[in-house]
């Protein structure tokens, strides 16, 4: 068969072309089954596709997960309010504080507690620090995905390892902080803490640079990225995606910007968008989200007064949040992350549920991937920036 | 005001592939210059902090008494539900029967434990701790379940902020005993 061809194709879409609408190929003996994972090394943990092959373009693809269950939203209805902040750590491991943030939220909101200036600001500069985090490692496993053994990522884990050094210094605990509370954080920084955040922060730009002069006119990363995977704004807003992915395909939507949740409204950034939607603009615009990031950082940092980070009122341990439900949702750097909770008055929540940005964004797989070369999966996968801790809970 | 990805064509000379691949040999040997991020794990051991969450313990007060008094709440706010608790009272013989409770069996589960610390935070009497200890080994489940006297050994004496023992004391002499 024909190769899509770039330009000049009567239609303008192959993904589109009836050749490759997927009812017609069930009884075909000529397409190939293959089952991509769940040991993988592309698929980012134990993630399994089904792809149908005809040559070497995909005609279907069918996302398999939930090898990595493990009961997230069942666990947190039989324990305390408490008891669940660690788990949340562990959903999106690569972003705890900002999981945290948002299981905090939902609760603050759930039993009308208020937080702290300082720690608002202590939110702000921890989630922010792990965007940064999670877009660095982004570029790392993207890049291996592609095919860059090793260098890139070791370049990304080096700077990474700088914020996660803050972290251990902060919360006692590299990855799963657990360390926002109802109602603030759980300790204060520990002395020298500032500075040495402040310079981290300065430091990165040098780092952003670097990479972004390996990567942005490396030609090799531009054949395999641009114009592969296109997503048009009004599928993903379909598809109810959400995150860097969405803003890539031109949609202006970032909920620090719609909600203005805690203290985002003090600070000055822009919400960096793509306009062709493939993966070269989501690639791309993690450099500016992480640009952006380190404009919020600074202030922040600078600005940070003084005061207690707890409100003494917040009860933790015993908490019994009135009857109702509340759903409080954070830009996490993956997209939305929401948690929706009921409560019955009593100390467990009735009903306890997540909105993963992770799992919303891969339900979008397949229309990403048909029509696309079977070694362009694993980019696609690759850019949308799955961490299945998170899809499978 | 949006920020739009741009998309510049590759000029002539960035189509040859050269200045990328000159590009990046300068930055790999620009790193021979520099000095290594890396450690030689075993024997080199990264800085741990002080409020690193580890393996938690049980720690004794300077005067080598148990502090925990068997209260039982680190039971109830552990998420994993990885620490069980015989309750018991103090032997006769001890200076301090009557006073306060112990445990009679004190039992972590390391693999159950996720290392969040609600132990130590909830605990009253500052009886458990987290300890900098990052690697637990072992080659049976019976050997991850820790028992009172490993936590008690792991977690060693802690210097007391309180003495609360000798303060009850005092107060109970003075006649200011009870709550």
């Amino acid at each position: 068969m024909n190769p899509p061809s770039e330009t000049g194709s009567p239609s303008p879409n192959p993904a589109e072309s009836p050749r490759y609408r997927t009812a017609g190929y069930d009884s075909d003996a000529q397409l190939l089954e293959v089952s991509l994972g769940p040991q993988h090394p592309s698929t980012h943990g134990v993630f399994r596709m089904n792809v149908a092959l005809d040559g070497e373009d995909v005609v279907k693809l069918k996302p398999v997960f939930g090898y990595l269950h493990r009961n997230h939203e069942q666990i947190a209805e039989q324990v305390s309010y408490l008891g669940s902040m660690p788990y949340t750590d562990r959903l999106d491991y690569f972003c705890s504080l900002s999981n945290n943030w948002a299981y905090a939220a939902a609760v603050e909101k759930l039993a009308g507690i208020d937080v702290p200036e300082r720690a608002e600001y202590i939110r702000v500069i921890t989630s922010e620090l792990t965007r940064l985090v999670n877009h660095t490692s982004f570029l790392g496993f993207m890049l291996s995905d592609m095919g860059a053994w090793g260098t890139v990522l070791m370049y990304a884990f080096r700077e990474r390892e700088k914020i996660l050094d803050l972290f251990e210094s902060l919360t006692g605990s590299r990855m799963m902080g657990n360390y926002m509370r109802f109602g603030g954080c759980r300790c204060d920084l520990p002395p020298g803490w500032l500075e040495q955040a402040r310079k981290v922060v300065d430091g990165y730009p040098a780092f952003l640079d670097e990479m972004e002069s390996l990567i942005a006119t490396n030609e090799i990363v531009i054949s395999r990225t641009q114009r592969i995977g296109r997503l048009p704004a009004d599928k993903a807003v379909n598809g109810s995606m959400t995150g860097p992915c969405l803003r890539a395909s031109g949609v202006n939507y970032d909920i620090r910007k719609v909600d203005r949740y805690g203290i985002y409204d003090r600070f000055e950034f822009r919400v960096p968008l793509g306009d062709h939607g493939d993966c070269y603009d989501r690639l791309m615009i993690r450099f500016l989200e992480m640009r952006e990031t380190l404009k919020i950082l600074r202030p922040a940092l600078r600005d940070i007064p003084e005061g207690p980070v707890m409100d003494p009122k917040a009860r933790q341990r015993n908490l019994r949040p009135p009857e109702g439900e509340a759903y409080a949702r954070v830009e996490a750097p993956k997209g939305e992350l929401g948690f929706y909770l009921i409560s019955d008055a009593s100390d467990k929540p009735y009903r306890y549920r997540v909105r993963p940005p992770s799992l919303i964004n891969l339900t979008l797989l397949e229309d990403l991937c048909l029509g696309e070369k079977i070694a362009d999966v694993m980019v696609i996968l690759g850019t949308i920036d799955i961490v299945l801790g998170e899809v499978d809970r | 005001m949006p920020l739009v990805i741009e998309r510049k064509p590759l000029t002539k000379l960035e189509k040859t592939w050269l200045p990328q691949i000159i590009g990046g040999l300068k930055t790999t040997f620009g790193y021979l210059r520099k000095e290594s991020v890396t450690l030689q794990y075993p024997e080199e051991r990264p800085v741990i902090p002080e409020n690193y969450r580890g393996v938690p313990t049980l720690v004794k007060d300077p005067n080598g008494r148990v502090k925990c008094v068997s209260c039982q709440l680190c039971e109830f706010v552990c998420p994993p539900r990885a620490i069980t608790i015989d309750p018991g009272e103090i032997p006769e013989a001890s200076e301090q029967a009557h006073v306060e409770k112990a445990p009679r069996e004190f039992e972590i589960d390391m693999l159950r434990c996720i290392y969040c610390g609600l132990c130590q935070e909830v605990c009253p009497e500052e009886a458990i701790f987290l300890q900098n200890v990052y690697s637990v080994t072992g080659t049976t489940r019976e050997e991850f379940k820790y028992k009172k006297e490993k936590l008690l050994e792991l977690g060693g004496p802690l210097p007391d902020r309180h003495f609360k023992w000798d303060k009850k004391k005092a107060a109970a002499e003075s006649g200011n005993g009870g709550h």
